[in-house]
């Protein structure tokens, strides 16, 4: 996808005047953290869970060459083929690639947030190649032209009627009056015209959420079984995946699985996950004749060197964003891109460049909440703090006048009371007694949507001053 | 090999150099010998607490589970079930179930192999259940087709209660106990946990996206055939 990440001021903006998508952010900002501490709940070693998956992803990445080496030689033995690519363009002309030699007219594909990284849809169809969406979300943002907007929901700011508005549109071939109107005719309608492309496709191509060193083997977890469908029927199956993603063994994959639906989903576990080790066996009645494994750096091994490693130990579970109040304000297409949310403002201009995401590390409250529900402990809101920092150091952050003419005062105490003084005696005067301001010169980009609380009169030194004498 | 490959493990390698928990022979080990991380409380009990969770759990994922005495008994108890509740009679059975008593129920309909695009109704055969989150285990084989478990409306399971295991590790050790010298692992691993479905509506949960509607465990509690 085209990323407008450089825009989110303006791409919130937008979003912030959008009714439809507030009313679907709160709806789904009630129900997902609701979830998630349910099933938390109900599992008295969650915490204990975390710890040692933050201890095993530490371990993996600390010996990433090993495992990498370890998993590839494990999936040759098992018949498949790895393919390493340092960036999205030679992902896209290897996935190309694959898709020709097997002579594939359509493609189909289970949600992967790596594809659309890579924004490999665009490139098959450019190459007269037909990438058929199955996940019922990406299928109806893809009829639409869209990207997604959440990496679990990706349709998750468009209401009942704007799908069967879309679905009237797109299929054609079906009669027009017929009932819409409930979410259950929507599904079976997209159940019966996906199910053509399943049997029609020559490639299934899917993401995967862990590649196990041990055997060779990827899993791919998903609710709708569409993954599933992808990996048994097409003759050639494409698995895509970043380098991170790898875990030793088939226990350390369960410690992670224990965690990823109950962040992600608020389920104990997915409906489906599935664990594939290379291509159909001998005598095997179904399942794919080729097994390819994509592996993609893009920008992994730079983080693996500087300061983002610990980003690294994403699940992409989603929590983050359920939780994040910015998220819940504006949605994950003022993102600008494929991530969104805290981990999508940590991500973004590690994968981007900084230039092309400069408002993403600013898109916080600091409110923690990410870091605390993150079940990979990765501390978001100081991996953005990082960011600042850089933006700072470049000259780049919004506001450095601003802070530079603060520090001015800072470092000159005495100076600094008095001009807070009279600062603060002189907004309190302006203030009427209203204890408010509506509007502030200078400041309209702040309250135009709030109030700015006034100053009483007195500044927090002068008051702790006079305490601290008072009560010596 | 390629010259990305070289590029991506030297970057890679470059990254990690010094690090004091970057160590191969104890990574070695790790693989060599699998062991377990922590194993919620969950996932353990007697055979009877495991049997009673498995149940309560796959129900709670919107599965069915009904108690059969042997395997014998499995097509009239199946046919009796979809007959039940209005479901069509024709059905792909995996080829692993191909010695039950299918002449004792013609009602059904019964083919054996793997699905096809119309089959309504599949019967196929787990090799475990892991009591933790009600998740079946199945195993794709000349015998098992995988098609089976995704391809049709509505999908019945056959389950042998004794190999009711607590949590997803016993699972890994009961496939590393019966592995033969290629490899423990088949093509797929299948963990099912309920029937197919969705929230991409409005966030209303339904049932049947593109796997099964309905997920039905034949449990059997008797001494195998």
């Amino acid at each position: 996808m085209k990323a407008t990440s450089h825009r989110f001021a303006e791409n919130a903006h937008e979003a912030l005047a959008d009714t439809r998508l507030a009313a679907a952010l709160a709806s789904f900002t009630r129900t997902f953290p609701e979830k998630r501490r349910q099933v938390v709940g109900r599992l008295a070693e969650f915490d204990a869970l975390r710890d040692e998956a933050v201890a095993l992803k530490t371990h993996v990445l600390a010996n990433l060459d090993f495992y990498l080496e370890r998993f590839e030689a494990k999936v040759i033995a098992a018949g498949g083929r790895v393919h390493w690519c340092r960036d999205a363009a030679e992902a896209r002309e290897t996935i190309l690639a694959i898709c020709r030699a097997a002579g594939a007219k359509t493609v189909a594909k289970s949600k992967s947030m790596v594809g659309e990284e890579i924004a490999i849809n665009e490139h098959l169809a450019a190459n007269g190649i037909r990438p058929v969406e199955t996940d019922l979300g990406e299928y109806i943002i893809q009829i639409r032209g869209e990207s997604p907007s959440h990496i679990l929901v990706p349709a998750i700011h468009l209401s009942g009627r704007d799908i069967a508005d879309t679905f009237r549109a797109k299929h054609a071939a079906l009669p027009k009056g017929r009932a819409l109107d409930e979410p259950e005719a929507i599904l079976r309608e997209a159940r019966a015209v996906l199910r053509e492309k399943f049997l029609a496709a020559d490639v299934g191509l899917t993401g995967a959420n862990l590649l196990i060193a041990e055997t060779g083997s990827i899993a791919v977890v998903t609710n709708e079984g569409n993954a599933d469908l992808i990996m048994s029927l097409p003759s050639v199956h494409i698995a895509l995946a970043s380098i991170e993603k790898v875990v030793p063994t088939l226990e350390d994959a369960a410690t992670i699985l224990r965690l990823l639906a109950r962040s992600s989903t608020g389920q104990d576990i997915t409906a489906y996950t599935t664990f594939a080790t290379g291509p159909r066996r001998a005598g095997d009645p179904d399942g794919p004749a080729e097994f390819h494994v994509v592996l993609l750096d893009n920008g992994r091994s730079a983080m693996l060197a500087g300061d983002f490693r610990e980003m690294l130990r994403c699940i992409r579970c989603g929590a983050c964003l359920n939780h994040c109040p910015v998220y819940a304000a504006v949605g994950g297409h003022a993102y600008g891109w494929v991530y969104s949310g805290p981990m999508g403002s940590v991500l973004t201009p590690n994968l981007l460049g900084l230039h092309r995401a400069r408002d993403l590390p600013n898109a916080s409250t600091f409110c923690g909440k990410c870091e605390e529900i993150c079940p990979m402990r990765i501390p978001l809101p100081a991996l953005m703090r990082r960011w600042r920092e850089r933006q700072f150091a470049e000259g780049t952050a919004k506001g450095a006048a601003a802070l530079k003419l603060w520090a001015f005062f800072a470092r000159r105490p005495a100076l600094y009371r008095r001009a807070t003084a009279m600062g603060v005696r002189l907004l309190a005067l302006l203030a009427g007694g209203r204890g408010r301001f509506r509007r502030l010169p200078l400041a309209g980009g702040w309250t135009g949507p709030r109030d700015l609380p006034a100053p009483e009169g007195r500044t927090f030194l002068s008051l702790w001053t006079e305490r601290t004498r008072r009560r010596p | 090999m390629s010259a990305a490959r070289d590029d991506i493990l030297a970057a890679v390698r470059r990254a990690v150099v010094g690090d004091p928990a970057a160590d191969h022979a104890a990574c070695d080990r790790r693989l060599a010998h699998p062991s377990a991380n922590t194993v919620p409380a969950r996932g353990r009990g007697t055979a009877a607490e495991l049997r009673a969770r498995f149940i309560a759990e796959a129900e709670a994922a919107a599965a069915t589970v009904a108690r059969v005495a042997d395997r014998a008994a499995v097509p009239a108890v199946a046919a009796a079930w979809l007959a039940a509740n209005g479901l069509p009679t024709k059905a792909g059975v995996a080829p692993a179930l191909e010695t039950l008593p299918w002449s004792r129920t013609p009602e059904l309909d019964v083919g054996f192999g793997r699905a096809e695009a119309d089959t309504p109704v599949s019967v196929s055969a787990a090799v475990a259940g892991i009591a933790e989150t009600g998740t079946l285990v199945l195993l794709s084989g000349p015998r098992t087709p995988t098609t089976l478990n995704y391809l049709p409306d509505v999908h019945l399971v056959v389950l042998d209660a004794r190999r009711i295991v607590g949590a997803y590790e016993d699972a890994w050790a009961m496939l590393r106990a019966a592995g033969g010298a290629a490899g423990f692992m088949p093509r797929a691993v299948n963990w099912i946990t309920g029937p197919s479905r969705s929230a991409d509506i409005e966030l209303v949960l339904l049932l049947g996206v593109h796997g099964p509607r309905r997920l039905h465990i034949l449990l059997v509690d008797g001494e195998a055939a």
